[in-house]
Parts: structure tokens; sequence; C-alpha cells
């Protein structure tokens, strides 16, 4: 294969890690943000401090010294060998877990505390309450602060060119610094842009979707 | 039996005694108005009754099952769990701001507690719903979202929401207040079918001529005491209080 076909062809091949990577992060984190918010708007002091000191530490340091840290240091100091992608994954379903855990915590307490009480009156639990009362209301008030992360998701990923793994960024990168062009920067931007169109475009959707009640 | 027996109840935020050794009792088919100034705990009284608030000494019983006691040293005496959820679940409320479930329509706000707790089958549920609907007048909406209805047809909803769970007593906590003067009338006229057919009630109210047309007694708290409950004409031509004369002159 030739010339520009060959180079977009090679890149896209760097982006399926990518999208894996993001498909992996965003299929986890989500879920873990959902449970890390419960648990810190639980009555457990206990429960909800653990948490605290887990996002405190994941918003607090960079993505790039986490990455470090799970790749380089766990197998050194806990001798688990992780390979690039899994501890690329690792690192980021736990640091977007972090920002998804506030993200969702700020939205279940903006919710009124007349639903808990109109919930509660009518004989619901506090699991049922959460489940169909609180937290669909909290998804139409946590769509663009999510939409903005899931975007930035898509730029973070490049971070793991810091431990050499393949991905769209990398390959283009290689490509030019073998052939001298800068060719493939311009396709890894227009495919970067591509996603986060797709995404603008899902969560556009979704948002149309949560609006219809407001 | 009582359908409500409330004895002794206090109450209180910090400092502030919000309800000062209240007691009432409500027979089957009675509706009671309760009046009185802002911030005499006519709100609180009630929240105490279903367990919103957590009383700090007295005794509450639903249809004779205690559901909040205190022994004579002030300590709160634990009570079977059944038995306490069993003694609220006889009792529904309308709240000021009615507090409708923004993200269901009209139909599943009403449906939701008979099937997520009573396990009523959809169908069935949604045949209930659809008669209470109709008799609040509002089977047309049944699939708007409650931000498509105007604040009297919301609380005509918030009203069918409550009885869906076939309560023996309901309580309402100013149903009216949150509406425009030419709303008042439909949801006070719900209320009012509602006493014509011997529902249990009682009505938080400012809304004087309705308590008086509607009430068998009328309850007026003043600082966090009843300091007089009596029947509508009593109460309104001729309280031994007052202070009560004085509540009334003022608002009439
Ligand atoms: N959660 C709370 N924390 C602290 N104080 C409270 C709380 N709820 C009520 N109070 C206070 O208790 C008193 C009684 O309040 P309550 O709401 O029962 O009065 P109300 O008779 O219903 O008044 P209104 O007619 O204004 O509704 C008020 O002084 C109020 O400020
Ligand atoms: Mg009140």
């Amino acid at each position: 294969m030739s010339g520009t076909l060959g180079m977009i062809w090679y890149i896209i091949k760097g982006s399926i890690n990518t999208l894996e990577l993001y498909g992996i992060t965003i299929v986890l984190s989500i879920p873990l943000g959902v449970l890390g918010a419960l648990g810190k708007v639980s009555k457990s002091k206990l429960l909800s401090s653990v948490i605290g000191f887990y996002t405190w530490i994941f918003r607090g340091t960079p993505l790039l010294l986490q990455l470090f840290f799970i790749y380089f240091g766990l197998p050194h100091f806990l001798g688990i060998n992780l390979d690039k992608f899994e501890a690329a994954s690792i690192t980021f379903v736990l640091n977007y877990g972090a920002y998804f855990t506030e993200i969702f915590r700020g939205g279940i307490i903006s919710i009124d505390k007349g639903q808990y009480e109109a919930a509660k009156v009518l004989g619901m639990t506090y699991s049922q309450t959460m489940r169909r009362i609180i937290l669909p209301q909290t998804i139409r008030r946590v769509l663009p602060a999510t939409s903005n992360e899931a975007i930035t998701l898509v730029k973070d990923t490049a971070l793991v060119a810091a431990i050499s793994m393949d991905d769209l960024l990398r390959n283009a990168n290689q490509i030019v610094a073998r052939e001298y062009t800068i060719i493939p920067f311009v396709i890894a931007g227009v495919i970067y842009l591509l996603l986060t169109s797709v995404i603008v475009w899902i969560f556009n959707k979704l948002e149309q979707k949560y609006s219809i009640y407001e | 039996m009582n359908m409500i027996q409330a004895t002794n109840i206090s109450k209180r935020f910090g400092n502030l005694e919000v309800l000062k050794n209240v007691s009432l009792s409500v027979a089957k088919g009675e509706v009671i108005s309760i009046i009185g100034p802002s911030g005499s705990g006519k709100s609180t009284l009630l929240r105490c009754l279903i367990l919103l608030e957590k009383c700090d000494g007295g005794r509450i019983e639903i249809e004779g099952i205690p559901i909040e006691a205190f022994d004579e040293t002030g300590r709160r005496i634990p009570l079977p769990h059944k038995d306490v959820k069993d003694g609220v679940r006889k009792m529904g409320m309308v709240f000021q701001n009615f507090h409708l479930f923004p993200h269901k329509t009209v139909l599943e706000n009403v449906i939701e507690a008979p099937i997520i707790v009573n396990k009523i089958p959809r169908e069935e549920a949604i045949k209930e719903a659809e008669e209470l609907l109709s008799k609040v007048g509002l089977l047309d909406k049944k699939d708007a979202y409650p931000s498509q209805i105007s604040g009297g047809q919301k609380q005509r909803v918030a009203i069918a929401r409550a009885l869906a769970m076939k309560p023996d007593i309901m309580l309402f906590d100013e149903p009216t207040s949150a509406l425009d003067p030419e709303l008042v009338g439909e949801v006070l006229g719900v209320i009012k079918k509602l006493a014509s057919e011997h529902m249990t009630m009682l009505v938080v109210t400012h809304e004087m001529g309705f308590a008086k047309e509607v009430s068998d007694r009328v309850v007026f708290m003043d600082q966090g005491e009843i300091i007089e409950d009596a029947p509508p004409e009593k109460l309104f031509n001729n309280p031994d209080h007052p202070r009560i004369k004085a509540f009334l002159e003022k608002i009439l």
C-alpha cells in the first residue's frame, strides 16, 4: 500500500487501541462513578470518607503520574505485572471514575429534598427511591458535565504514548518521524475530531431525550 | 378506636421547641382542619405523624398500632419495624409544593408506588390509576409530564397519587398555598369530594371558608401548642382564646 492510504491505514490501526481504551473507560468508569456517588451520599461516614479519599487522590494528581505509578510502580511495589493496555485501562477507569463520582454526587444532592419525602410517604425504600426517583432525574442534570468528560477522555487517551503504548497519535507520530511529513498529524487530528463529533452528537441526542419532561 | 391517637408529642429543632406536648385524636371519617399563625408548628405536627420528622417525646398510634413511643424516662421505645411500616402506610400525604416526580408522566406518577411498593400488576395499577385520575378530572392529562400542567392540576395529580396507595387517612399540608387564587377552587373541590366520601383527613390550611365548610373540628395551633380544638361554629364564632380572635380578625 502506498502513500496517504497506507498512512491512514496505519493510523487507523493505532486508533483501534485508542477506541478500545476509550470504550473500556466509559463502560466501567460511569458505573464506578454512580456507585461512588451513592456511597458518598450514603449515611455511612466510613464509606463516604473512603470514597472521599479516593477522589482526593485521583482528582488531585496528574493522570500521567497515575499512569506511571500503575504501569511502573505497581510491579515494583506489589509485584503485579500489567501490560501497557491493562495499566492504561485501570488508570483511566480509576481516574475518570473519581471525576464521575463527584459529578454524579453533585447531581444527586441537587435533587429537591421533597422528592425523597414524596417517595417516602408513598412507602418507597431508600434503594427504590434512589433507583426510580433520584438517579433518573440526576441523569438529566449531569449530562452536560458528563459530556465534557467524555470529550476530554478522547484527548486524554493520547497520554498512553508516555508508556509507549501504540495508539492513534503514537502511530501518526512514527510516520512523521520516518517520512518527514506532517500529513499524519492532520489525519490524526481529523480522526480525533470525528470521534469527538460522534460523542457530541450522542450526548445531544441524550439531552433531547431527557429534556422532554422539562 | 381512633384513626390517629397522638399523645403529648414534643419536638425541638435545636433550642427551639416547635411542638410542646401536643395531643390530638382523630376518629374515623373525621375531617379536621389545622389553622394558626406561620411558624406555629402545623407542618411539623403533620410531618411527625407520618414520621418524616422524628419527634422527641410522646406517643403516636395509627388505628391502634403504635408507630412512635417513649418511656417515662424519655427514651424512645423500639417498635417492631413491620408495625411502624404498616402504620405509616395507612396515611397518605399531600404537600404544599406537590413534589410530583418530574421525569414521570401523570399516569406514571400515580402507578409508581402501587407497582413498586405494593407489587400490584401493572395493568391493574393502570386501571385503578385511570379511575382515580378521572375522579380528580385529569384523565385527559394522563400522558402529560408535570411540567406541562398547571399548579392546580399538579396538586390534583398529587392527591390521586396518594390515593392510589389506598390510605385510610390523608394528610394535607397547605395544599392550596402555592396556587394562583383562581386554581384554589379545583383542589378544594377534590378535597371536599373526599370529605363527602368520609375519608379521614387532617388539613393544614389558610382557607378559612373551606375550614368552616368541611371540617368536623378545627384545631388552632399557636407557638407549638394546640390552644383550641373545637367544631368550626364554635372556633370561628366564639373562640375561647383571645389570640384566636385576634388571628381571625387579622386574616378575615
Ligand atoms: N428542619 C427545621 N430545622 C429548624 N427549624 C425548623 C425546621 N422545620 C421547621 N422549623 C421551625 O419550626 C417552627 C415551626 O415550623 P412549621 O413549619 O411547623 O410551622 P407552620 O405552622 O407549618 O408554619 P407555616 O404556616 O409558615 O407553614 C418554625 O419556627 C420553623 O422555623
Ligand atoms: Mg407549614
